[in-house]
């Protein structure tokens, strides 16, 4: 709780209290609290009994749980997971435990999301402490004493810590690369400046999507082509930072020991996965190491705690978000609503009853990206199925136009006389040429052909020429006019045609 | 010279029309193409004139010369806006000359039976022999295929000088229609029809007159009913017709080349006319009966307002684009925006931007209108894509600038059910990430639809005419 976030529970209708001295670590004095309201305790049990609702950063300790009544509602970190006997003992007391590392990550809960908020810190934090120990500048400059090289960074896992490391180390000027298994973060990751390393690795990844947004574990082919890349990386980069975690799990091994061999003196690592054992095997948990050839091992597992004033007041806004999800009314009443799909995934412990592990959320955590529609491959046999199919259509529908169409000729030739299908013939195939010959046309060649065709269709001055000498007056002037004319539109049509084609040019 | 050698020259031109239509291929192969239609043409007419029948051929090749003469200016003078005139005009010529010749084979056949009566049938020219030696079911068969000759020729000639007018904007180019609208042509074509049962009877020139006046005005009275922009299929059935009018009067004459170049045209001009049409899904018939098939409902309301935008807007945005698409319209042509709209894409190309034009088949008044302003203004053939070639890009595109086209950019053609241009491929530039329209006023196009891209959250209205408008962006770009 800080100061600020006192005045609003104030304003959900809750009285605070605090435990004295609990804010002189986050730089906040028990006067500053006073000012703004909140009754101070003396000593934590005194809070513990005179407060309906406690929220507190780490687990119950034993005294703890032991101060637990019923009725009583407890926030803080629980990891449930690993602390099913302290959940029976609240259970037992009849308490209610929300546990804010439980809260489901879906878009509503973001506010109380702790994980988040911490990981921004942890994320943040990487940076500084690794620029804390590397020698040289992180942007590169150009100065009177010579020039300085940018630093080099690489970001393996782009989560919210490492999406927070990606920003930090880009707004120092560090050249920053970053990679993560999902490669739909490609997308996040240039968002914030830095460059997505690509792995040469054709696999079909699972949508990261279908576990809530986390990494999953990934195949020994993948991960083979992962740490070649890597080792590519090693030598060259300045700084490395490691936050990939897969849930309930240990940290995956993503920087071995030959790649620290290869990086320059100098260089520096931050685990952010020390906690879990860590994504290099040389991090030292909670500790900072240099190896034999000069690289800093940063294995610090209490980032936020390092910037504990940022941390309470990310900490205290979560919670204050989580405190009016649970006053709905804004009338200093808790509701515990286990019907809500936040509530219920961070409640641990509700009516004596252990409620962990809790449903899966109603709303999927992120929206599956939409399978694209068009990748659906057929198989050899499918399209070669369609292929057939397309064929027999086509030759039934061209039998069909041949039958008719012969039926029709020969009707014809059954009645006309022969000098007639002589041409007629002729003209039948002209058309059929014809129409095979103009499907072939370009689309933007169009003008120009209707003007060939004009000119050509001039053909018709053949006619005058051979009437023009035979008959009448009357003939030969209607035989000249219509010479004149189509002589107008061969040159016309041939001419306009010439300087329409000269003009289409490649760029 | 004898029938040997005229028959084989005429085999060659036959195939060297049909090269020549094939080479349209491909814009180099096309080059060549041309020559191959010119060296045809030049061996038909050679042949012809030192083969049998013919005679007079001193005042033949003056003819010609004249009429090159003409031709060769108008060729030359013609501005490339105007093409769509000039093929009409052209159009019209052939089917006069269809029809002159149509009569001229009716004079014949009076005559060779005037000179067979008479006993002195020793001194017909060619054509007269021929017709000399047939019988009565072939003189029949005969006066049908002149009397279609005439009749295909005479709507050809009268319908291309009514596109001519409304495309060179001296005949209103809205729809038109006398009183009692299709039900006159129909009545035309069965006086024709009549008239066609009488003359195969009688022979007489009177029938054959009738009916050229009757068809002359089917020409007149179909192309008025048809507003400006379906000139395209217009434009390409009449170009159709003169084939087959010269096929017709090519079977009368027993004249194999004029029957082969005939038919070529004819269905080089059927197949544009379908891709039109197709471009607009409308059936041939509902374009050439005129206006538009019944809607089925209200249409869509568009919700909305136009929002306009100055050239300093457009500019701004050009300059940070990357990708551009420039649709191209009418408009385009009638303002003479093309060398600006050049001048535009060179700018912004030298700026390392991706410059595309996206042409929907039935943009302009004439097949393939928009691709030779283009090229008049250099720009480069391969940066000018087909629909079906963009259209998935849009998306991806920053900029898109639609230059004086409404209804073939309309998303109600997808969206609308409704509306009576549902169904017909439209290019999909609302897709891009801002839209800009180039246009003169508020006013709806030519099919009279409003046009849902005008409102839509993405496009600003840049006013204007379109060759000023360009001529303002253009300083403005870096």
């Amino acid at each position: 709780m800080t100061p600020d976030s006192a005045l609003m529970l104030q304003k959900l209708g809750h009285t605070c209290i605090i435990e004295t001295g609990a804010g002189v670590a986050a730089g906040f004095a028990d006067a500053d609290y006073a000012e703004a309201g909140v009754e101070i305790a003396k000593t934590a049990a005194a809070l513990w009994k005179a407060a309906d609702v406690v929220a507190k950063v780490r687990a119950p300790e034993e005294v703890e749980v032991k101060r637990l009544r019923d009725g009583q509602t407890l926030i803080s970190l629980i990891n449930p997971g690993a602390n099913a006997e302290l959940l029976e003992a609240a259970a037992k007391k009849g308490s209610t435990v929300v546990a804010m590392d439980m809260v489901p990550r879906i878009s509503r809960a973001q506010k109380m999301d702790v994980l988040s908020s911490m990981a921004n810190i942890a994320g943040y934090r990487a940076v500084i402490e690794a620029g804390n120990n590397f020698g040289r500048f992180f942007t590169g400059q150009i100065t009177a004493a010579g020039k300085v090289p940018p630093a080099k960074v690489l970001v393996v896992g782009a989560g919210v810590a490492g999406l927070a490391a990606v920003g930090t180390s880009t707004s120092l000027g560090a050249i920053t690369y970053a990679f993560d298994v999902r490669p739909e973060v490609a997308e996040q990751i240039e968002s914030m400046g830095a460059e997505f390393v690509y792995l040469d690795f054709e696999e079909e990844q699972q949508d990261g999507s279908a576990s809530g947004g986390y990494a999953s574990v990934s195949s020994p082919e993948f991960r083979e082509a992962q740490l070649a890349k890597f080792r590519e990386l090693a030598p060259e980069m300045d700084i490395v930072i490691t936050t990939a975690l897969i849930p309930n799990r240990e940290a995956p091994e993503l920087w071995t020991e030959d790649m620290v061999a290869a990086m320059k003196s100098g260089s520096v690592i931050v685990d952010l996965a020390a906690e879990r054992g860590g994504n290099c095997k040389l991090t030292v948990k909670d500790e900072k190491i240099v190896t034999d050839n000069g690289v800093t091992i940063v294995g610090y597992t209490d980032f936020p705690s390092r910037m504990a004033t940022q941390a309470s007041t990310l900490f205290a806004t979560n919670i204050r978000h989580m405190l009016t999800d649970l006053t709905p009314g804004k009338d200093g009443v808790i509701n515990h609503n286990m019907e809500d799909d936040v509530i219920r995934g961070a409640t641990v412990t509700h009516a004596k009853e252990v409620t962990f592990p809790p449903p899966p959320p109603k709303v999927a955590a992120i929206a599956a990206a939409p399978k694209k529609q068009a990748a659906k491959e057929l198989t050899p046999a499918e399209k070669r199925e369609a292929e057939v199919a397309a064929f027999k259509a086509q030759t039934k529908s061209q039998v069909t136009l041949l039958v008719v169409g012969a039926v029709l000729l020969l009707a014809v030739g059954l009645v006309a006389p022969a000098s007639f299908m002589q041409h007629f013939i002729v003209f039948v195939l002209s058309v059929f040429v014809g129409f095979q010959v103009i499907w072939g046309v370009a689309h933007s060649l169009h003008t120009p052909l209707m003007a060939v065709t004009n000119a050509i269709s001039s053909i018709i001055i053949l006619g005058a020429l051979v009437q023009i000498g035979s008959g009448s007056f009357l003939v030969i002037v209607l035989a000249a006019i219509s010479v004149f004319m189509t002589g107008i539109n061969i040159f016309g049509g041939f001419l306009v045609t010439r300087r329409m084609l000269a003009m289409f040019q490649k760029s | 010279m004898d029938y040997g050698f005229t028959t084989a020259a005429y085999v060659v031109a036959a195939i060297l029309f049909i090269l020549s239509l094939g080479g349209l291929s491909g814009q180099e192969s096309a080059k060549r193409a041309v020559w191959y239609g010119i060296a045809g043409m030049a061996l038909a007419i050679f042949a012809t004139l030192i083969g049998p029948g013919a005679g007079y051929w001193l005042l033949s090749l003056v003819l010609i010369a004249a009429g090159g003469i003409i031709g060769y200016q108008l060729a030359t003078k013609v501005q490339m806006t105007q093409m769509p005139e000039l093929v009409a005009a052209m159009h019209s010529l052939v089917g006069l000359a269809a029809v002159f010749v149509g009569f001229i084979a009716h004079f014949e056949i009076g005559n060779v039976a005037a000179a067979l009566a008479a006993g002195t049938a020793t001194d017909l020219g060619n054509f007269g022999l021929l017709i000399a030696k047939k019988e009565a079911v072939e003189i029949n068969i005969l006066q049908v295929e002149l009397f279609l000759g005439i009749f295909i020729g005479a709507v050809t000639f009268t319908g291309s000088v009514i596109a001519y007018g409304k495309l060179a904007g001296r005949v209103n180019s809205a729809a038109t229609k006398l009183p009692g609208g299709h039900l006159l042509n129909a009545s035309a074509a069965g006086l024709s029809l009549i008239c066609l049962i009488w003359y195969v009877n009688t022979g007489g020139f009177l029938p054959l007159f009738l009916m050229t006046l009757a068809a002359l005005f089917i020409g007149y009275h179909l192309i008025m009913g048809i507003g400006g922009a379906d000139m395209p299929v217009v434009v390409s059935m009449l170009n159709s017709y003169s084939g087959w009018a010269a096929a017709a009067i090519g079977f009368s004459l027993g004249n194999d080349l004029l029957i082969v170049v005939g038919a070529l045209v004819g269905s080089s001009g059927a197949i544009l006319s379908y891709i039109m049409c197709k471009a607009m899904n409308r059936s041939f018939v509902s374009v050439i009966l005129g206006g538009f098939g019944g809607t089925s409902g209200p249409q869509m309301e568009v919700e909305g307002e136009q929002i306009a935008i100055e050239a300093d807007g457009v500019a701004a945005a050009l300059n940070e684009a990357d990708s551009i698409v420039i649709i191209p319209g009418y408009g385009m042509a009638v303002a003479q925006a093309q060398q600006g709209v050049a001048e535009l894409t060179r700018k912004l190309r030298a700026a390392g931007k991706t410059v595309r034009f996206a042409i929907h088949p039935v943009a302009g008044r004439l097949p393939g209108h928009m691709n030779v302003l283009l090229a008049e203004a250099k720009v480069p053939y391969d940066i000018v894509l087909e629909m079906d070639e963009i259209n998935d890009d849009f998306p991806d595109t920053d900029v898109a600038i639609v230059i004086g086209s409404n209804d073939i950019v309309n998303p109600a053609a997808q969206d609308d059910p409704n509306s009576p241009i549902a169904g017909m491929p439209v290019l999909e530039c609302w897709k891009a990430k801002q839209v800009f329209v180039s246009k003169r006023g508020q006013g709806t196009g030519y099919s009279g639809i409003e046009n849902p891209l005008f409102f839509k959250e993405n496009t600003r209205m840049f006013y204007g005419d379109a060759k000023a408008s360009i001529d303002k962006l253009l300083p403005m770009i870096d």
